[in-house]
């Protein structure tokens, strides 16, 4: 599915991923810890496209194709999906006229009609009653006046209705009370399947109870420095970071 | 020939260069250029003027050249030579009687290139139109069940002469002839335009719909509207504007004056989409407009504009609140992009007790273009309990555009209430890049973004406005990033 070799990015002159390698084979779930400024976020966004991020060295494989060269919209239409840390408010704009442009823009990438209305309805109300979602939520202004916790909803809704076959989630348990918390994971849990990935960063191994990740990854100062199954982050969670800065100084 | 569709519209839309930059060529008669006493009277006894007429329009070219340009607005342009205008451009051979099937092919061409084939519009929206091509109406339709209900909707030039009567005693007195530079100019030589009057207790079953082209080379149009609502009445105006692509700007000074009679309703809403230069900045046309309702008792006047068009714009549609308890509504998106300059708002003038006037203003600027919102509250000494809510949001793109809100306030009445919010805010590269990862592209992004900006406003145009409103402003921004 996504296959990051020796991936250098820099932003201005400064290096933030110092040479990162990870795999990710369809079916798979990820976690990518690590303490504040170790490149986690950056990582997200580079792999989704972001602009202000310089690609200095190494590729991005994504189902073998070099997605280098794509734009943010097309690397979307291929299949990533990044739900934001701080997901951005559009005023006037509703969730549903939203997710129906994404929808409809992705399709249109693909050579495909606008779907049917009816259709898009159909979808809207089976993922909104996945999430459990208020159906009054999808008519108003995109994130504009939103808790944090309808805010994460929203990105996993929006994830549920585009069908992405690699999911990044960015500190999707920022600002989530632990209700909020069980049915966002329960989503992410059910839209999981055996033709799709999911990475999730996280600060926390909380999150990890809920997703249950196949492998964890420490991110430390732009690298992957120690990679393990489920067990290493409860280890985290116990001893925090700064043993494995020592393992990796040492 | 094969149907004009929403896809063929859709596929045109997508081209950069303004779209309907496109010149029919059409046989016109054109005066010579220059403007005198002699062009004024020739031009009355064109359209077969009786007297009264032909004197009103020397007393305000009298007062014109007494006149001069006003530069109080925040626009900045080489004034046109007034002398080198031709005053009076028509489509020749107009047969009053004649249908559609009748009308010169080209001229259904170019409307189809438009988007606004009489026809479809005719069946698809239940629209009756006073189409002004060029100064003259060529099409007018729906007379028959407008003439029904006693609506009179004619080309104001028939109205004088057919409704003499009313004209004389509504013309000018909302606008009088001395009231501005461009009125004044527009009194002595308008071309054209329409005339509606709806009977006392009637509601107009259909909208009522007018587009204005300029077409013919180097001619300004001066158009005319007078709009009467008598008492108890209610109508909905739909204006709209498109014009070919010219390299020398051409002049626009319309006046439009509107009559709510007591217990009256107009609604009145434009798009315009006049050219506005290339993205050098050259050529457009010029758009100065004077816009005035008078509301009696009871009565409301509600103006909704989309002006996406137009080098240089001015222009200001007001209400004067005379009668106890009128209401007075302005509703606006100006959108500029490359150098265009827009200095656009209203005035609410508050005389009776008890009324109320609301705007809603919302400028998208981009490019290097200049957006300025104009609008003064006035309270007279008799208005008790006069309210106004104004809001001015603007929506920059780029940083070499510019914002300005000019809000004037007179309250001359102690009991007043007014409120004035204004919000200045930037596309941040963070929306564009969060509408990016969810496979909308940039300038669907923006579209988007700038359509939830002025949804308040949209929201306000009648249906089918609505969807031609939402792909102007999406054409009018598109390559103002990257």
């Amino acid at each position: 599915m996504l296959k990051i070799n020796n991936l250098h990015a820099s932003i201005g002159d400064k290096a933030i991923l110092k040479g990162i390698n990870l795999e990710v084979k369809a079916g798979e779930v990820h976690a990518i810890m690590g303490p504040n400024g170790s490149g986690k976020s950056t990582l997200a966004s580079v792999i989704a496209g972001k602009e202000d991020y310089e690609v200095t060295e190494g590729s991005i494989l994504l189902e073998n194709e070099d997605i280098e060269d794509l734009a943010a919209e097309e690397r979307a239409h291929n299949g990533v999906f990044l739900s934001f840390q701080y997901p951005v408010e559009i005023p006037g704009v509703s969730v549903t006229n939203f997710i129906k442009t994404a929808i409809n823009s992705t399709r249109k990438a693909k050579g495909l009609e606008d779907m049917p209305a009816k259709d898009m309805l159909k979808m809207i109300r089976e993922k909104s009653e996945l999430l459990e979602i208020d159906r009054k939520f999808l008519s108003r202004s995109l994130n504009e006046g939103f808790s944090g916790g309808e805010k994460k909803r929203n990105e996993i809704f929006q994830m549920a209705m585009l069908e992405p076959k690699l999911a990044i989630l960015d500190e999707t348990d920022s600002g989530l009370d632990i209700d909020a918390l069980r049915i966002v994971s329960n989503g992410v849990n059910k839209l999981k399947s055996k033709d799709n990935a999911v990475i999730v960063i996280t600060h926390y191994q909380r999150l990890l109870d809920y997703i249950v990740p196949d492998f964890v990854h420490v991110l430390l100062n732009g690298k992957i420095v120690k990679s393990g199954g489920k067990e290493l982050a409860h280890e985290l969670e116990e001893k925090g970071y700064d043993w494995i800065k020592e393992e990796v100084n040492a | 020939m094969s149907k004009y569709t929403e896809d063929d519209l859709r596929e045109e839309l997508k081209t950069k260069e303004y779209e309907y930059g496109f010149f029919t060529d059409i046989e016109s008669e054109t005066f010579p250029i220059g403007l005198n006493e002699e062009i004024v009277i020739a031009i009355s006894k064109k359209k077969e003027e009786p007297e009264w007429m032909t004197e009103w329009r020397l007393e305000a070219f009298k007062a014109w050249k007494e006149m001069t340009e006003p530069e109080w607005a925040n626009v900045h342009y080489k004034k046109p030579d007034f002398q080198s205008i031709a005053y009076y451009s028509a489509p020749v051979a107009i047969d009053p009687n004649k249908t559609l099937d009748d009308v010169d092919p080209d001229l259904l061409a170019m409307y189809k290139k438009l988007g606004i084939s009489v026809d479809e519009q005719k069946k698809m929206n239940n629209v009756a139109m006073d189409i002004v091509v060029d100064s003259v109406s060529v099409a007018t339709t729906f007379k028959k069940t407008l003439a029904e209900k006693g609506i009179i909707f004619m080309s104001i030039s028939e109205a004088i002469k057919e409704h003499p009567e009313l004209v004389k005693k509504y013309i000018g007195t909302i606008v009088p002839i001395k009231d501005n530079f461009y009125a004044a100019l527009n009194s002595a030589v308008f071309s054209d335009g329409s005339f509606c009057y709806i009977p006392k207790g009637v509601k107009c079953p259909m909208e009522l719909s007018t587009y204005f082209r300029i077409n013919q080379g180097g001619t300004g149009q001066f158009e005319r509207t007078l709009l009467v609502a008598d008492e108890g009445s209610y109508v909905s105006y739909l204006e709209g504007c498109t014009a070919p692509s010219r390299d020398e700007n051409q002049l626009h000074a319309a006046v439009v004056e509107l009559i709510a009679l007591d217990d009256a309703e107009i609604k009145y809403s434009t798009v315009q989409n006049w050219y506005p230069g290339n993205s050098e900045g050259k050529g457009g046309v010029y758009n100065f407009v004077t816009k005035r309702g008078l509301c009696e008792k009871n009565a409301k006047i509600s103006w909704t504009q989309v002006e996406t068009g137009s080098a240089v714009t001015w222009k200001y549609p007001s209400c004067i609140l005379k009668g106890d308890n009128s209401v007075g509504e302005f509703y606006s998106i100006a959108v500029t992009n490359n150098y265009q300059q827009a200095d656009t708002g209203t005035k609410m003038i508050h005389l009776g007790k008890n009324t109320k006037s609301t705007i809603i203003s919302k400028g998208v600027s981009a490019g290097k273009s200049q957006n300025s919102y104009r609008g003064l509250v006035q309270i007279g000494p008799r208005a008790d309990n006069a309210r106004n809510f104004s809001q001015c949001d603007s929506l920059l793109m780029g940083n070499d555009c510019g914002a300005h809100t000019f809000p004037y306030i007179e309250a001359k009445n102690k009991t007043a209430k007014i409120e004035h919010e204004a919000t200045t805010s930037k596309i941040g590269e963070d929306q564009i890049f969060y509408c990016n990862q969810r496979g909308i592209d940039t300038e669907k992004a923006i579209a988007l973004i700038v359509n939830g900006f002025s949804k308040e406003v949209l929201n306000k145009l009648p249906m089918e406005f609505a969807v031609e409103a939402r792909k102007l402003l999406e054409i009018s921004l598109e390559g103002s990033v990257g």
